[in-house]
């Protein structure tokens, strides 16, 4: 294991920025991985580090596959996280709206450069991601349907479901619609939580991504078997939103399988207790994201079911 | 005499005990109008304000002479209510720019919806102005931003606006998600107004764009009353012809010079110091002759803050 500053800026009065990189073997740049970029994604950090961990593991037991060199970059942002801010501390910009940055611009541009020229290489990406809204996610692997996209080796994380998505107009800036540009497939994968550590489906990224390595041939390795994945274009997932305001009481968590007609929500008057409305499932299927606020505004999406194939 | 009518263009149920709502106020003249519109919108970004003055400005100049409004005038001030009342630039319990949700959607989430209501409202304006103030970190000369796709329609209109520059700037993907983007694709020409500081009002600047905007109403045949002439902008669409002036390092931004000034090559804008050591890290230096027309506001730079822009043409005095 090699550790190494990526990239730096000094500070004013902090302590310099710096980016630090992994990386576990010699030769062909086969695999990065991005950890947080985010300052309240403490659940894909904790993803990366264990990541780090464990491929030390491996290397040390001789287990990384000769002439194939792994990157893994726990933090793109660490400034933001020390501070408990989203986005950049000073103008608030968020790093991943910057891809494929510029050396030479603002200075999230000229992270996200200074980052983005060290990955381009790499044969393969992955990137822990998180969701913008505030919930909890069936684990599963997302992709941009950018043309270059290939499903079938997203399934190979083993992970229960594959997303096929299209890119709306700010995805362009992100680092996973820029590596495909470059020409490297890249997978976000989304575990269950962004600020809360959740261990389980840690556990399952991480065994997700020895999974993909594995059958990449990039280490030696028995991989734990995972699943059989589904493959889902995300315009198929059916969005609940909520009819009114108020208390949000989800009754079921991702993952569950649901009937039609289920109750699987109610939206209560935060003055008065009753009842103001409930969210049914639509049709037969499985839960892929249940909103975990406390409150939801009118018209908000609190829960996406994965609906069943007939 | 003129006709105030407060409409409400969405509104959305909040949790707890109160209501989100994007209200315009239509002006008319008793008389009816002629069906031309003009529409006149801010306040996309919580912390941008300079438009708060135009808005106000524009109704006292046509409650002072009533009998020359001929069409309407929608003023719309405050499109983020959220980010206005909690000094925040984004939707603040979404930590979302609103300027990225564009054309929305009738079927999405609560600001989606919101930004599907406003579109559909503004659809159809003879002409709607959207004016932004930079924001915190920048003072900017008044100026209107075009993007190259539209430029042929829009810089003959923005030319009357009474701004000293229009910058017509290349396409980017990103933007399509903005207001602006979106009326001017479905047809309804829309101009963006970039003038003064975040969080601030700068006056003379709101009274020089009203000056605009009543020149504007007058070419469209929605006011018939006396205008003041107005100003020939200065056009740069070759992006080679701006220069960015990014900081070389953290430290506190003291500028020199004002934004406006007129650059030769050597001239310092600012200095970057470290207030820890005493110590001056670096002057900015303009690295050109020409016209600043961005200036940084905010002090404290990292390394790659914008600090200056500059528009690398000769010329004679301010424009006028």
């Amino acid at each position: 294991m090699k550790k190494e500053i990526l990239f730096e800026i000094p500070g004013i009065y902090r302590d310099a920025f710096r980016v630090t990189g992994y990386t576990f073997g010699e030769g062909e740049k086969a695999l990065c991985i991005v950890g947080s970029m985010r300052g309240n994604e403490n659940q894909q950090l904790y993803c990366a580090s264990r990541l780090v961990a464990r491929l030390k593991r491996l290397e040390e037991d001789g287990k990384l596959i000769e002439g194939q060199q792994i990157l893994v970059i726990p933090c793109v942002n660490s400034y933001s996280i020390n501070t408990k801010r989203r986005f950049w501390c000073i103008d608030n910009t968020d790093i991943n709206r910057m891809f494929p940055g510029y050396d030479k611009g603002e200075t999230t541009q000229r992270i996200a450069a200074g980052v983005f020229e060290q990955i381009k290489d790499y044969r393969y990406g992955v990137q822990f991601a998180s969701f913008y809204m505030p919930g909890a996610f069936v684990p599963h692997i997302r992709m941009m349907k950018t043309g270059y996209e290939d499903p079938k080796l997203a399934a190979e994380f083993g992970l229960p479901y594959v997303v096929v998505q299209p890119p709306r107009p700010f995805d362009t800036a992100t680092l996973n619609y820029n590596c495909y540009i470059c020409g490297a497939p890249a997978s976000s994968l989304y575990t269950t939580n962004t600020a809360r550590i959740d261990t389980e489906s840690a556990q399952q990224a991480e065994d997700a991504v020895l999974n993909f390595m594995s059958r990449r041939g990039i280490i030696n390795y028995r991989a734990h078997g995972g699943y059989r994945s589904e493959i889902i274009n995300g315009e198929d997932m059916v969005s609940l939103r909520a009819a009114t305001s108020g208390f949000l009481q989800c009754l079921v968590k991702p993952g569950q399988r649901v009937e039609k007609g289920q109750l699987l929500a109610t939206i209560l008057d935060p003055y008065e207790g009753t009842v103001r409305s409930e969210l049914r499932a639509p049709v037969y299927g499985v839960v892929a994201f249940a909103g975990d606020e406390p409150m939801t505004y009118e018209n908000t999406a609190v829960l996406k079911l994965i609906p069943e194939v007939e | 005499m003129i006709r105030n009518t407060l409409l409400t263009v969405t509104e959305v149920g909040l949790p707890v005990d109160e209501k989100l709502y994007i209200r315009k106020n239509r002006i008319e003249s008793e008389n009816g109008s002629n069906g031309r519109r003009i529409s006149i919108v801010t306040g996309i970004h919580g912390d941008e304000l300079e438009g708060q003055y135009v808005c106000w400005q524009v109704q006292q100049r046509i409650a002072a002479h009533p009998e020359c409004l001929l069409g309407t005038v929608d003023i719309y001030p405050a499109m983020n209510p959220f980010g206005i009342e909690s000094v925040s630039r984004g939707i603040p319990a979404f930590d979302l720019d609103m300027n990225r949700i564009f054309p929305g959607s009738e079927d999405g989430d609560m600001n989606e919806y919101i930004a599907s209501r406003i579109v559909h409202d503004l659809e159809g304006s003879t002409l709607a102005i959207d004016i932004h103030a930079s924001n915190i970190y920048l003072t900017e000369i008044p100026q209107i931003r075009i993007n190259e796709m539209s430029a042929e329609r829009l810089v003959p209109i923005a030319q009357k606006a009474n701004v000293d520059f229009i910058w017509v700037h290349g396409a980017s993907t990103v933007l399509e998600a903005t207001l602006a983007y979106s009326l001017n694709s479905r047809g309804t020409d829309t101009l963006v107004v970039e003038m003064g500081v975040g969080m601030r009002i700068t006056k003379e600047y709101g009274d020089q764009l009203t000056d605009g905007i009543f020149n504007l109403m007058k070419e469209l045949n929605i006011w018939s009353g006396e205008t003041a002439p107005v100003r020939k902008p200065i056009i740069s669409s070759d992006p080679d012809e701006v220069e960015f002036l990014n900081a070389p390092a953290a430290g506190v931004f003291v500028k020199t010079l004002s934004h406006g000034a007129m650059l030769k090559k050597g001239d310092e804008i600012g200095l970057i110091i470290d207030p820890l050591s005493g110590k001056t890290l670096y002057p900015v230096l303009s690295p050109c002759n020409g016209w600043l027309f961005t200036v940084r506001e905010y002090p404290i730079v990292d390394q790659g803050s914008l600090m200056a822009r500059i528009l690398k043409r000769e010329i004679g005095g301010q424009p006028q």
